[in-house]
């Protein structure tokens, strides 16, 4: 899809590519036997390896080393059997070493791709570069006292994976999407949680800008600390609009490192390209080349669960459901699971759009996620299959949902106990169809000239019996005495 | 026994008195502790233990009793202060980590304890292994028990471990550990005339030791027999998960295989090591050394390893490199010494300013420039590169021959103060010792002999990875040949 800012002198292109972070999910940490914990009081889940002591050595968490070839595989990359671990030199007192041991030259993950959606129906292929594994630093805190910076130096040491795309995004929907699909895939896998509020997913933005149909490129900025789904596409359009208007104005920009401000919506010049940092990589002499066997690739291939790819396709073939709601569904593997649970045996499309409409929506209101649903798939295919058989109108269900989501209760339970069974024996109704055309001679007058307002008459039995009778017997029957009337 | 006879023992004998329980772990440890205390004026400790010594004798004397004696139960080694060691201070010879007390022990000086030997203190040793001579401590020189008849005291022990080879020398101990990164173990042993054993790269833990250069930083032992030095390695070596470089080889009893002989074995005298101005004492004693071998079996023909000339300027790129970014963590933040400045940069500009003295200073800034952007590929990828080329020297070489004789070091024990100025001739110290480690090969010095002045020289032994037997079994040879009994014909003591 095409998205240009018109400029003063013409079209503009956006050109950029993403760089994230990913925490890997791993009870220890990367080099560490420590715990990943989120949320424990600070400096409790260090050892002295990621305190940086004198003599520490590290020894990798082949778990780690498992979750980023599970995530290569899922980006459709290359696996590189032969991977280094180097130094990153810098100071800074988060950073214990004077080093973050990362990769560098020899990525542990090579090429791949993610095909992202588009809300105008398209796709399209993001090209990834590279992952590789590296260590977090710890957390400074710079607002808890007035003249000094605390240090947390639980998070150090923690396994991440940076996840590098090519150049591929021209709009920022794309970069939303890029993510939510990322998101997706790494969920799916299990080798990160992708909560982007706890930081375990981070993510920077290289942006530059060019003239529409010009193929060289121009100079980029990175902006970093683009933290939410939200944030990504307001601080790459803001970013590029500032690139256009500096070019426009005769400018040049600068190659730096900007911060995205969330509070006001810009970014902010962080270091210039002459005070970027020489990290002095090289090769960690404490730890051996990664060299992994193909047949523990091969294993983890094996062990993939099906992606959200592979599903959507299958949602639609199997199960016959739109594109757009097969990709809801299976945008999260819970959600999919879940569909397919209550789906099973029944109308699939009636399901899902259960599930979309009513499901989603209860579950938005109450601020909960799927994982912590009160209702399971198998009660809401059993309230289903009630309608189906004609024991519940389709308003009822809704009550019923309501009282399933608030108690948890099976469906035949509330619907015995409240006695909501729909009443479909005519006999039952007639008395009431009869008394409430009775008691209305003027509505019966209005209905002679209006046959629509049988509406009201239906609403007023519905009303007398509570819900329960079935709403087309009810018509019936009332258009047999207004008739007579 | 007299405490003056007793430490006069070597370690395989007194542990065979100790077995045989005609001594005693307590009288043991106290004739050594008494030792330390007279020769207090070598300054070869940092820190002295002697509560923790007497109380680990008593647990020994308790196991003697018993019958329940570990492989070296009751034996007063000391440590160099480099091995981290639980609740006693570990300095590494800095100003910087004065007063660090680590929660932790390293493996090797725990495998040591765990088999039963006495800890008697720490050793000084040149500012975090970064010297030849053992004049760049923040605790002060350490003083060679040798010294030329008529001279004042004040000849350098060697280093970096120049505390242990002048306490293993001056009898205050029975053996000691060392750390070897480009000669720290074999230089200061041939300077104090006593044996210093490098073992292959990988052999002993490094967990808990503190860094200089991790590709190249190896323990190993210092004693004053060659059995002793078996002995000692059969407890300190071992696969350590703890250590990714730690290699998972058998512990073999090489003190057990000593005696085997050199009988058709093949010895190299590699034509790179004559260099120019090589004191004609040295030279004298390698021709020795290799009619030693010849005379006792085996065959001794000269090699050629080409890239020698290159492997001290590679050794001075690629261990700088790494110890200015393994020193990085001493930044005042989390142990160790601090010294506040008014924002951060300065606080790290005084803390390791003060904290670092001159030697590691200098090494750090080679270190730094040669990894940064821009010299990286001229400097640290071209070092990589020569070291590989020494590795396949060598490789090339033991394809005729089983084991190398070199000289350890290029002359014999200087005046503390000499060659202060001059850092290169101070690297020059390590130029016979360098390649092994560049090569990751286990070597070891052995007293052979002494100069015009009445010094100790020693020759070394260099051989295939993992084949630290034949590199003992050569030196027991050479040992055997050479007699060497001189002992420090001056202790300090008797001068003080």
């Amino acid at each position: 899809m095409s998205w240009v800012i018109e400029g003063e002198t013409g079209a503009w292109e956006l050109v950029c590519g993403l760089e994230i972070h990913a925490q890997v999910i791993s009870k220890a940490k990367l080099f560490s036997g420590a715990s990943t914990e989120f949320g424990a009081e600070p400096n409790t889940r260090v050892s002295p390896v990621d305190a940086g002591m004198p003599g520490m050595l590290p020894v990798l968490n082949m778990f780690c080393v498992e979750q980023a070839v599970r995530t290569g595989l899922g980006l459709r990359a290359r696996i590189n059997l032969f991977s280094v671990f180097e130094r990153k030199n810098y100071f800074y007192p988060d950073l214990p070493n004077g080093y973050q041991i990362s990769q560098y030259a020899h990525p542990i993950v090579g090429r791949g791709s993610v095909t992202i959606e588009l809300s105008d129906g398209t796709t399209k292929e993001i090209g990834i570069t590279r992952l590789h594994l590296e260590m977090d630093a710890g957390k400074s805190i710079h607002d808890r006292l007035p003249d000094a910076t605390l240090i947390d130096l639980n998070r150090s040491g923690v396994a991440l994976m940076e996840i590098v795309t090519e150049p591929d995004i021209r709009a920022p929907e794309e970069a939303v999407a890029f993510m939510r699909k990322l998101r997706a895939i790494l969920r799916y896998l299990g080798t990160c949680d992708g909560n982007m509020e706890e930081g375990s997913l981070r993510c920077d933005a290289n942006v530059s800008v060019r003239r529409v149909g010009s193929a060289e490129l121009g100079t980029r900025t990175e902006i970093k600390n683009v933290n939410s789904m939200r944030f990504i596409a307001r601080a790459i359009e803001y970013e590029a609009r500032r690139q256009v208007e500096i070019l426009e104005s005769g400018g040049v920009v600068e190659q730096e490192t900007r911060l995205f401000d969330d509070r006001r919506g810009v970014t902010r010049s962080m270091r210039t390209k002459e005070e970027a940092h020489d990290y002095r990589y090289f090769p960690d002499p404490d730890l051996l080349p990664l060299e992994l066997d193909p047949a523990f690739v091969e294993r983890i291939r094996a062990s993939l669960p099906e992606l959200p790819d592979e599903k959507k396709a299958r949602f639609v073939r199997e199960y016959g459901l739109s594109a757009y709601d097969a990709g809801v569904l299976v945008a999260e593997r819970e959600v999919a699971d879940w569909f397919e649970a209550a789906a099973r045996g029944r109308d699939a499309k009636k399901v899902a759009n259960w599930i979309i409409t009513e499901l989603f929506g209860a579950l938005n209101r109450a601020g909960l996620d799927i994982g912590r649903c009160p209702i399971r798939p198998q009660q809401l295919g059993r309230l289903l299959d009630l309608v189906e058989e004609g024991k519940l109108s389709g308003r009822l269900a809704k009550d019923v949902f309501a009282v399933m989501f608030e108690t948890g209760r099976d469906p035949d339970a509330i619907v015995e106990e409240r006695g909501l069974v729909q009443v479909t024996d005519a006999a039952a109704l007639e008395p009431i169809v009869e008394r409430v055309v009775a008691e209305n001679p003027r509505q019966v007058e209005t209905y002679r000239k209006n046959p629509k307002v049988i509406g009201w008459f239906v609403g007023q039995v519905m009303k007398a019996t509570r819900g329960k009778a079935n709403p087309q017997l009810v018509q019936e029957l009332l258009r047999k005495h207004l008739e007579r009337a | 026994m007299s405490g003056r006879e007793l430490v006069e023992l070597t370690l395989a004998e007194a542990r065979r008195r100790l077995a045989a329980r005609e001594i005693s772990a307590r009288q043991l440890v106290e004739a050594h502790l008494e030792a330390m205390a007279r020769h207090r004026a070598l300054n070869a400790f940092v820190t002295e233990t002697p509560d923790r010594a007497l109380e680990m004798a008593a647990e020994s004397d308790r196991r003697l009793a018993a019958g329940e004696a570990r492989p070296l139960e009751g034996i007063p080694l000391a440590v160099k202060d480099l091995f981290c060691t639980a609740d006693v201070r570990t300095t590494a010879g800095s100003r910087i980590l004065h007063d660090f007390v680590p929660p932790y022990e390293s493996t090797v000086t725990r495998r040591l304890w765990e088999a039963g030997a006495v800890l008697l203190g720490k050793t000084n040793l040149d500012e975090f292994a970064m010297g030849s001579a053992n004049v760049t401590s923040w605790f002060g020189p350490v003083v060679n028990p040798w010294t030329p008849p008529g001279e004042e005291p004040g000849r350098v022990p060697g280093g970096s471990s120049g505390g242990s080879a002048a306490a293993v020398a001056a009898r205050l101990c029975l053996g000691a550990t060392g750390t070897d990164t480009g000669g720290s173990i074999r230089q200061p042993a041939a300077f104090c005339g006593i044996v210093g054993l490098k073992p292959t790269y990988g052999r002993c833990s490094r967990w808990g030791i503190v860094a200089f250069a991790s590709s190249l930083d190896q323990a190993g032992p210092m004693a004053r027999t060659v059995e002793d030095c078996a002995i000692l390695l059969e407890t300190m070596a071992g696969y350590d998960p703890r250590d990714s470089t730690s290699a998972d080889v058998p512990v073999e009893p090489w003190s057990r295989r000593l005696d085997a002989g050199i009988r058709g074995l093949r010895v190299g005298v590699p034509r790179e090591y004559r260099i120019d101005g090589m004191p004609e004492a040295v030279e004298r004693l390698w021709a020795a050394g290799a009619d030693w071998l010849r005379a006792r079996g085996a065959e001794v023909v000269e090699i050629s390893l080409p890239h020698t000339p290159y492997a001290l300027p590679t050794y001075y790129i690629v261990a700088p490199a790494e110890a200015s970014s393994n020193l990085a963590r001493y930044d005042g933040m989390r142990f160790g010494l601090r010294v506040e400045g008014r924002d951060l940069t300065e606080t790290y500009m005084k803390t390791r300013g003060e904290g670092f003295g001159r030697e590691v200073r200098r090494r750090i800034l080679i270190g730094t420039y040669a990894l940064s952007a821009g010299y990286y590929d001229a400097y640290y990828l071209k070092a990589q590169k020569v070291r590989r080329k020494i590795a396949d020297d060598f490789r090339a070489a033991f394809e005729t021959v089983d084991a190398v004789l070199t000289p350890a070091a290029p002359g014999a024990a200087f005046r503390i103060g000499e060659r202060m100025d001059d850092p290169v001739a101070m690297y020059l110290n390590d130029v016979f010792t360098v390649p092994a480690s560049l090569a990751g090969l286990p070597a070891i010095a052995v007293p052979a002999g002494l100069d015009g002045e009445g010094l100790p020289l020693g020759l070394q032994v260099i051989g295939r990875p993992w084949d630290e037997t034949t590199v003992l079994r050569v030196a027991h040879a050479l040992e055997e040949a050479a007699d060497f009994r001189a002992r420090p014909p001056r202790l300090v003591e008797d001068g003080a």
